[in-house]
């Protein structure tokens, strides 16, 4: 992906998010980064009754952005990121299925089977095209949700994995119906890899990342080992996403072949591109706007969502590039030229 | 066994020849814009509607609706890359893949409003139904006609890219489109007939398919990945590259289907994985 044009170069520039000289390593929370902490937290009293969506909201969130450490800042355009997210979902479910059923450790281990196929899978992704690229992701992708289509003995096929009972995290707080658990478990797990991610993005790998989206070519000659810094940020990724994976095995003590899904591994792709990939919070708000709107309106009508969807991926990506955020940026960049 | 063999190579052929038609104008408008356009196969979904409707409804012939499932695709394909598709030549892939699944969407959801999720029924004309005996091998009518509908198309492409101004026009332009512009060779005309050429025959794909793929809403989500394959196989923008990862397709499914189906379509994505990874830009791809 050369992005190459003056006017982006120009807009890049005086974009506050990505500084022209960027302060390292210590990035201050804004305070509209404080704010959307904030929304978090009092969606958890104002809406008791919606806890269980809006865990699954944050799971998604988390899986969101790993991709957009792959996609926003390396550019590498994955069709297939639920394999690790089924990795993950199925590791932390099986464990649990047979007997070990703590929940952090889970994470750990459903970190670990992720980064593991990530690692696997890094080097046939980080060369070629786009295309090849593509084709590849969505071929590994693919491959995992046949094997465990194919593997019912293993993971229960089509029927699903059943029989995941998870103990108390910490010992004391119990999954429950009503998803208080799971919410304040997901939304913590959410909160802390984000400041990972956040961290990673500033530093000086991040911005070599950045780096190789723009111009993967110019890389090399200043010094920066594209293939390492790839396969490393893929790794990430992929161990990111395992995570959001186990999490959903273990909020919902359930695992599906859908966890492999086309379908996933696309709604994801949307919800970064409406939310605005390259900026962390894009994939977060874009996986709440998405599964808000799918919950609400797939509720009418599942081929008015579909049609719907369609219609508004084709506007953003014509009128509105950088999705919400990317809005929100111009509007502000124009509040400002108007006073100066 | 031998027979057996035959039978599936023969099967697997027809099946191959049908990727080529349907896949080549996608192989040659991305070797032209370099543009990902997953929405291909709605435009072959758009060709077997055509079919289906103008013979349920008008009675007329499977063989006449065939032009009209080429007009109808084509017609859509010219009016989109006109308004929209233009627009994104220059943008990212990433953008590109959006607009196209969003279009795949609003396509699979129109069709299903109109038409319901259901299997579209089709009935084939006597003469393609059965079987013909050849050399004591039984071989299905429908399939044999098919291949030599793709045998005419190949060589009618083939005159049409080679021995025609137009189609050296096209040559130039998926070789250096800038140079080509220089040239006094209107390339913007070039990719909107060359993209309208490549619907019409997804379209007129998707009519002699019916039979073989079968018809439904998602058509264009299932064989996704079959269309794509055949491009990034074959490599983007070559004819022939087109025709040999379509066969080798078209010969793999079927073989792995009919002699290991319990490990189903893994086959299928495990080559092409094999493949993108030994050929990067494909088979017949030059180097990017």
């Amino acid at each position: 992906m050369a992005r190459e044009s003056v006017a982006e170069a120009i807009g890049k520039a005086a974009d506050a998010a990505a500084p022209a000289t960027p302060r390292l390593p210590t990035d201050r929370w804004r305070a509209t980064e404080v704010a959307f902490w904030l929304v978090v937290v009092v969606a958890f009293f104002v809406f008791p009754q919606h806890r269980v969506l809006a865990s699954q909201i944050l799971i998604t969130a988390l899986f969101a952005l790993s991709l957009d450490l792959i996609l926003g800042y390396a550019g590498i355009v994955s069709l297939g990121h639920a394999a690790f997210f089924g990795m993950g979902a199925y590791t932390a479910g099986l464990l649990a299925v047979h007997g070990w059923g703590e929940p952090i450790t889970g994470l750990f281990v459903a970190a670990i089977a992720g980064a593991i196929t990530g690692f696997a899978t890094s080097f046939l992704v980080v060369r070629g095209s786009d295309l090849a690229r593509l084709m590849v992701t969505l071929g590994i992708g693919l491959m995992l949700f046949e094997a465990a289509n194919q593997l019912p003995s293993i993971t229960g096929g089509a029927d699903g994995l059943s029989g995941v009972s998870m103990w108390k995290v910490l010992g004391v707080f119990s999954f429950d119906l009503t998803g208080t658990t799971a919410y304040v478990y997901s939304a913590v797990v959410l909160f802390l890899l984000f400041v990972v991610a956040r961290r990673v993005v500033a530093s000086p790998f991040g911005l070599s990342l950045r780096g190789v989206r723009e111009n993967v070519k110019r890389m090399p000659a200043i010094g920066a080992p594209v293939t390492k810094r790839l396969i490393a940020v893929y790794t990430l990724s992929a161990a990111m996403a395992g995570v959001a994976g186990g999490l959903l095995a273990q909020t919902t003590q359930f695992v599906g072949l859908d966890v492999f899904g086309f379908p996933r591994s696309a709604d994801l792709m949307i919800m970064l591109v409406l939310g605005g990939a390259g900026r962390l919070y894009g994939g977060v708000l874009g996986a709440a706007v998405f599964m808000v709107a799918h919950h609400f309106l797939s509720g009418l009508n599942p081929i008015y969502w579909q049609f719907w969807l369609g219609l508004l991926l084709v506007v953003v990506v014509l009128f509105a590039r950088g999705g919400i955020l990317g809005a929100l940026e111009v509007l502000r960049e124009r509040r400002r030229g108007a006073k100066p | 066994m031998l027979r057996n063999l035959i039978g599936v190579l023969f099967d697997g052929v027809a099946y191959g020849s049908l990727l080529f038609v349907i896949s080549i104008g996608l192989s040659v408008t991305m070797g032209l814009m370099n543009f990902v356009n997953l929405a291909h196969g709605a435009f072959a979904m758009l060709g077997g509607y055509a079919c289906v409707v103008l013979m349920t409804h008008a009675g007329v012939p499977f063989l006449a609706t065939l032009p009209v499932a080429f007009v109808v695709a084509a017609v859509a394909g010219i009016v989109l890359e006109r308004t929209l598709y233009q627009r994104l030549y220059k943008a990212s892939h990433l953008d590109q893949v959006m607009f196209s699944i969003g279009l795949v969407f609003m396509a699979v959801a129109a069709l299903t409003y109109f038409f319901g999720p259901s299997q579209q029924p089709v009935r084939m004309p006597d003469f393609l139904r059965g079987q013909v005996q050849v050399l004591g091998i039984g071989l299905g009518a429908y399939r044999l006609f098919l291949i030599a509908v793709v045998a005419v198309i190949m060589v009618v492409l083939h005159l049409l890219l080679v021995r025609t101004r137009f189609g050296a026009q096209v040559r130039a332009s998926v070789d250096n489109a800038v140079a080509s512009a220089g040239l006094g060779i209107n390339v913007n005309r070039v990719f909107g007939v060359t993209f309208a050429l490549g619907s019409g025959l997804a379209g007129l794909g998707g009519g002699l398919g019916i039979d073989v793929l079968g018809l439904d809403p998602t058509f264009p989500l299932k064989y996704m990945v079959y269309f794509l394959l055949v491009v990034a196989i074959g490599g983007a923008g070559t004819i022939k590259g087109g025709l040999v990862a379509a066969m080798i397709l078209g010969i793999a499914d079927v073989a792995g289907k009919y002699y290991v189906p319990e490990i189903g379509s893994f086959i299928i994505y495990f080559l092409m994985v094999v493949l993108m990874i030994a050929f990067p830009a494909g088979l017949y791809g030059r180097k990017a």
